[in-house]
This record gives structure tokens, C-alpha cells and sequence, in this order.
């Protein structure tokens, strides 16, 4: 009942704030009859008219991850955020092989197959998409190698 | 004939030795793909595109090796729903209810090469069809103008939303989600941008392969990360592996009834596979009655849904090919595959680009043959395939999503938005709200919102020409029927649950 009446409200002020930010969508003289704003209100009417069926005619709870399952969820969602931003500076291997091993971690919590997963997982994978498929994937930091 | 020509000129495009190996290397890794505990077809074809797209090859041979793996995931799925009660994906499900009690009987074998056999018929069968039945519907779409668009795309997220969830309401808002999404960025008329909030990184919209691979790749490991991978583990034994005869024989008729229903399923846009394998399976199911005993692990009750299941897929490829309209979860990413190779469905694609459409025919005739030869002998090297720990399978898909997606565009901001995506889709699982409609928005909304503003530029504005013409006056029908109609069977065909161990 919960979860789906505050996901009713999030849809729902999402939604208003997308129609109020749709109707700011400057036109240009390309004019025509619907014109840039029509379709996303559209859409943003549609989804007020779904949430409050969610608010009003909500469905049982699911059932929702339990604090330790929440946990390992934000530590997994963090360390994707972060090597998302350490994959460029830092080259392939190494934050591969951290993000792999955390992630492993978080599924089946023994430290070192997990370690030796997401070593295994960032040599294999390199080798397998720099040699084999050849895409363009630096293995460590300019710094390292000395050179660009 | 102009089909016999048609497919001379499809297989000599398919059948060169360098496509040939494509296909058979596809077969094998979507074979794999498909059986492994928690990935099916639609997010194993996802994240293989990004990395396809890079590789460079040219739009036919990707089409050959995607299209490859694509089937070879649903073969390989079923090997998953036999052996483990797991199914990959949701037309699956069907394949459990007999597949699992009958190898849980010792039969583990003979259900997998039945079940192999069931696909091959089922697909070899769809794809006739689709030869036969889609040049005849590119002509039918030649008279679609934008308003029968628009139509047609409000059908298939009517009927996709109708059968996808049990709430319409839930539906409806992950279409407009999706629809959403697929507004941001900069206006295709006006060339004015829309909705990006400033962000520099939103003026190219959001890239639909971000959002595939996010809510399919990255969502399946954060659900696994609450389960802490529990559910795969091996609990039948697969021993000598020899062709069951005549449970084949037995279920011929079987297969054919359920070939047909599942193609015609698969036409519908928005239907899919799902209704394909749920209809072949009932339908068998009340043919045989009460002393079929359908759900202890008779031959029928897998043969059913296994051809069902493929034919749908085979016949999801009608609407998707003709109108550009996705029938499934798995044609959508074939629908995005597509767009990445710059190839646009529709009826022009049959006149101006015959050698995509029949090379595609071709080599999903050549990837059935192949699949069915390489799944008898090989069904054992696949099974060994369902023990890899979810320990080492996940952070592997996590990372080949990654390395995928950042090879498209080399920026951290996809990879992020690919993250979010994933935690989204994490949400909309819980709260039983499908992500195919997402999906399906993002990929169509640009489309529909153009078919809208030309149909009002050629009216000037006026609205009842969205209903001026009879098939666009059918499609609102069929739309209006699509969504409201499954609130009203629920009661009466009530899906089947899992067996329970």
C-alpha cells in the first residue's frame, strides 16, 4: 500500500515539475500547429491521471530488501559511481578489478575468491576486448607507462 | 516465384563463409548467454550491442551474428528453465511448468532435446510466415500515413502495457516514462532543445542503448546483489542424453497448433512472446484436459510453449521489420540493434534494402538449422554452463555493460546515466511496473510525437483527422480494446505460478 502510494507521489510531482518545464520550451519560427510543447504535456497529463490511480487504487507491498541487502546495494551502487569516474583517468585493470571484486563481494561474501574474481575478470576481459575484439581500452594510466 | 528469388538473393549474402561463422559463432555465445542463470535474451542481446557497434562491422554481418545469438538465447534459455526452475525471461516461464517436474523425473535430458526440437519447429515455422506474411503487410504499410502512426504506436503501448503488467495504471507510467525520456534533448522540428535542464551532456538526448543496458544489465545485478545470487544452483542431474523419438513423434500436432497460435501472438504489436507461450501452453492444455496431466512434466506441456514461445519471436518480427513497431522486450532491443546500424523498419526497407530483410531471413534459417544441430550433441558443454557462480557471472556482466557503453561514446556521464538507469530499473521491478514499456518509449517516442506533428501539419491543426481513415480508426479501436480488455480476461485466465520445489 505504501510504496506504491509515495511512488504514486514522486510520479506525480515529477510529472507536474516535467509539464512545468515543458511549457518553458522556447519555440522557434519553424512553427507548426502542435508545436515542441504539446507532446510532452501530453505525456506529462497521462502520467498525473497513472500516479493517482497508484495514490488511490494502490497495489500490496512488494517485499523490500532488508537492511544488510540494502546496504551491500548502496556500497554496489557507490563503487559503480565511482568507477564510472576513475575509468578514464585511471585506465582499465586496476579500478576493474576493484569494482569487479566489491561487486563479487556484495553477491557472495568471501574475500578472496571475490579478489581473485575481479582480478581474473579485469586481466580477462581486457585482453579479450583489447586483443581479440580491439576496442580502444587503455590498461593503466599514462603515468604509469611514461608515456601518452 | 518472388520469394524463391527473394531468398536465393538473402542466402547469397548469408551463406558466405565469413557470415556462415558469424552465424555459428553467434548460435554458440547466444546458446551460452541464454543459459546462464539470469540472463535471457533481451539483456544478453543488450549488452552485446554497444560492443557490436564498435567493432565496426557492417550491417548485415552484425545483423547475421546478433539475429544469431538473439535465437541462441532462446534456445539456451529453455536449458535453464528445465534444469533449474529458472526461467531467463518471461515467455520462459511457460517452459518451467512441465520442463522442471519432468527432469526433477529423471527425463532431464529427454525434456532439454524435445524442448530443442519444439523450438526448431516452432521457429523454422514462424520465419515461413514471416517470409510469406511480411512483404504482404510492407505493402499494407505503404498506405500508413501519420496518423495511422500514431495510432499504431498507441497500440502497441496499449496492448505491450495491457499484457506486460497486472496494473494498467503501472503501465501507463512506464510508458511515459520512457516517452519522457525520449523528448529530452533537442527538438527534431524546431531544433530548439527540450527538457535538458542546461546540461550539455542531455543536448543529444538520452541514448537508448544507455537505457537498454541499464534497466536489463545493470538492474539484473542489483537484484541479485539483494538475493546474494541464492537461487542457481543445480539440483537435477543430467545423465546420458539420446533423442526421445517418440515423444517427438507423439507431440508433432502439438508443436504445429502451437506454431500457429504463437505467430499470431507475435503479430499482434505489443504482445510478444509472453502471450505466445501462454496461449500455446492453455490451449494444449484444455485440448488435452484433465488427463493430459499438464504441470506433472508430460512431453506436450513443454513441446507447447517452446514452439509458441519461438514462433511469437519469429512472428514479433512482422510488425517490427514492416512497421517498425517492436512486439517484445527482445524485439525492442533488435528494434534498437537496428537503429544503431542506421537501418529504419518499415515498409521501405522491404523495397529500398531487400538484402538487410533477407539476409536477416536467411540467416535466421541458417541460425535454427545450426542451433538445432549444435544443441543436441553439445546440450552438455551448455549445461555445464548453469554452474558458473553468480559470484563471477555478475561483476562479468557489470563490467562488459561498462566497457560497452563507454566505448560508445568515451564519456563518464552514459556510464552514469547507465548506473541510474539500473537503480531505476531496480525500483520498477519491485514495484511491478514493466520496464519494456521504457524501453519501448524511449525508442518510439521521437517517432510518435513526429507522426502526431506531421498529421497536424497535413490537417493544420485539426484533430479529427487522427481519425479520418478506417485503419486508423481500427488501430484506436484495437488500442482502446488492447488496454482495457486484460483487466476484464485476468479473472478468467489467470497465468499459472511457478512450480514450487
Amino acid at each position: 500500500m505504501q510504496s506504491d502510494r509515495i511512488f504514486g507521489l514522486v510520479v506525480l510531482f515529477v510529472a507536474l515539475a516535467f509539464m512545468a518545464s515543458a511549457t518553458q520550451i522556447q519555440s522557434s519560427f519553424l512553427a507548426d500547429p502542435v508545436g515542441p510543447r504539446a507532446f510532452p504535456l501530453m505525456i506529462g497529463a497521462v502520467a498525473v491521471l497513472s500516479s493517482l490511480v497508484m495514490i488511490f487504487r494502490p497495489d500490496p507491498n512488494p517485499q523490500w530488501p532488508t537492511l544488510p541487502a540494502w546496504t551491500a546495494l548502496l556500497v554496489a551502487l557507490a563503487v559503480l559511481v565511482g568507477y564510472a569516474f576513475a575509468l578514464k583517468p585511471l585506465g582499465f585493470i586496476i579500478p576493474t578489478a576493484i569494482a569487479a571484486s566489491v561487486i563479487s563481494f556484495q553477491i557472495s561474501p568471501r574475500l578472496l575468491s571475490a579478489v581473485l574474481a575481479g582480478c581474473g575478470l579485469s586481466v580477462g576481459l581486457f585482453i579479450l576486448f583489447k586483443f581479440i575484439l580491439d576496442l580502444g581500452l587503455v590498461a593503466f594510466p599514462s603515468q604509469f607507462t611514461g608515456g601518452g | 516465384m518472388d520469394i524463391f528469388s527473394n531468398l536465393a538473393l538473402g542466402f547469397s549474402i548469408a551463406l558466405s563463409p565469413y557470415t556462415l561463422m558469424l552465424a555459428v559463432a553467434g548460435c554458440f555465445l547466444g546458446t551460452i548467454i541464454g543459459a546462464l542463470p539470469g540472463l535471457g535474451p533481451s539483456n544478453g542481446v543488450a549488452i552485446l550491442i554497444p560492443i557490436t557497434f564498435t567493432l565496426g562491422l557492417d550491417a548485415t554481418s552484425a545483423l547475421v551474428l546478433m539475429t544469431s545469438v538473439y535465437y541462441g538465447a532462446m534456445y539456451g534459455g529453455r536449458i535453464s528453465s528445465i534444469l533449474l526452475n529458472i526461467p531467463g525471461d518471461e515467455p520462459a516461464l511457460m517452459t518451467t511448468l512441465d520442463g522442471y517436474p519432468m527432469a526433477k523425473g529423471g527425463r532431464a535430458g529427454d525434456a532439454l532435446v524435445l524442448s530443442g526440437v519444439a523450438s526448431f519447429v516452432g521457429a523454422l515455422l514462424a520465419t515461413i510466415g514471416l517470409m510469406m506474411l511480411a512483404p504482404l503487410l510492407a505493402r499494407v504499410a505503404f498506405l500508413f500515413g501519420p496518423a495511422e502512426y500514431f495510432a499504431l504506436y498507441l497500440l502497441a503501448f496499449c496492448t505491450l502495457g495491457g499484457m506486460a503488467s497486472s496494473n494498467q495504471a503501472k503501465a501507463a507510467i512506464a510508458s511515459c516514462i520512457g516517452l519522457a525520456i525520449a523528448m529530452i534533448g533537442v527538438d527534431n522540428n524546431s531544433g530548439m532543445p527540450r527538457l535538458t535542464g542546461g546540461s550539455l551532456h542531455l543536448m543529444d538526448g538520452v541514448d537508448f542503448l544507455v537505457a537498454i543496458v541499464g534497466l536489463f544489465a545493470v538492474t539484473e545485478v542489483f537484484s541479485f546483489i539483494e538475493s546474494k545470487g541464492k537461487s542457481s544452483s543445480l539440483g537435477v542431474k543430467l545423465d546420458k542424453v539420446t533423442i526421445p523419438w517418440k515423444d517427438i513423434f507423439e507431440t508433432k500436432w502439438t508443436m504445429l497448433r502451437a506454431s500457429g497460435i504463437g505467430f499470431i501472438a507475435g503479430i499482434l504489436p505489443g504482445a510478444g512472446a509472453s502471450l505466445g507461450s501462454f496461449l500455446a501452453y492453455m490451449s494444449e492444455k484444455s485440448i488435452a484436459g484433465k488427463d493430459g496431466g499438464f504441470g506433472t512434466g508430460v512431453p506436450k506441456g513443454i513441446a507447447a510453449p517452446e514452439a509458441g514461445n519461438n514462433s511469437a519471436a519469429g512472428g514479433a518480427l512482422v510488425p517490427m521489420l514492416t512497421l517498425g513497431v517492436p512486439g517484445s522486450g527482445t524485439t525492442a532491443v533488435l528494434l534498437a540493434l537496428l537503429m544503431t546500424l542506421n537501418i529504419t523498419p518499415g515498409p521501405t526497407l522491404f523495397t529500398d534494402r531487400p538484402e538487410v530483410v533477407w539476409g536477416l531471413i536467411a540467416s535466421l534459417l541458417i541460425a535454427n538449422v545450426v542451433l538445432l544441430l549444435m544443441n543436441v550433441p553439445m546440450v552438455k558443454i551448455f549445461v555445464r554452463v548453469l554452474s558458473v557462480p553468480a559470484w563471477i557471472l555478475l561483476p562479468g556482466v557489470t563490467m562488459i555493460s561498462f566497457v560497452g557503453i563507454y566505448s560508445l561514446s568515451g564519456s563518464y556521464f552514459d556510464l552514469l546515466l547507465m548506473i541510474g538507469f539500473g537503480a531505476l530499473g531496480f525500483f520498477l521491478r519491485k514495484l511491478e511496473i514493466p520496464t519494456v514499456p521504457v524501453i519501448l518509449g524511449i525508442l518510439l517516442g521521437g517517432n510518435m510525437e513526429d507522426a502526431l506533428r506531421r498529421a497536424m501539419v497535413l490537417s493544420d491543426g485539426d484533430a479529427s483527422y487522427l481519425f479520418s481513415s478506417p485503419i486508423a480508426i481500427g488501430l484506436w479501436i484495437a488500442a482502446v480494446l488492447g488496454f482495457v480488455a486484460p483487466m476484464f480476461l485476468r479473472r478468467i485466465l489467470k497465468k499459472p505460478e511457478r512450480v514450487a520445489d
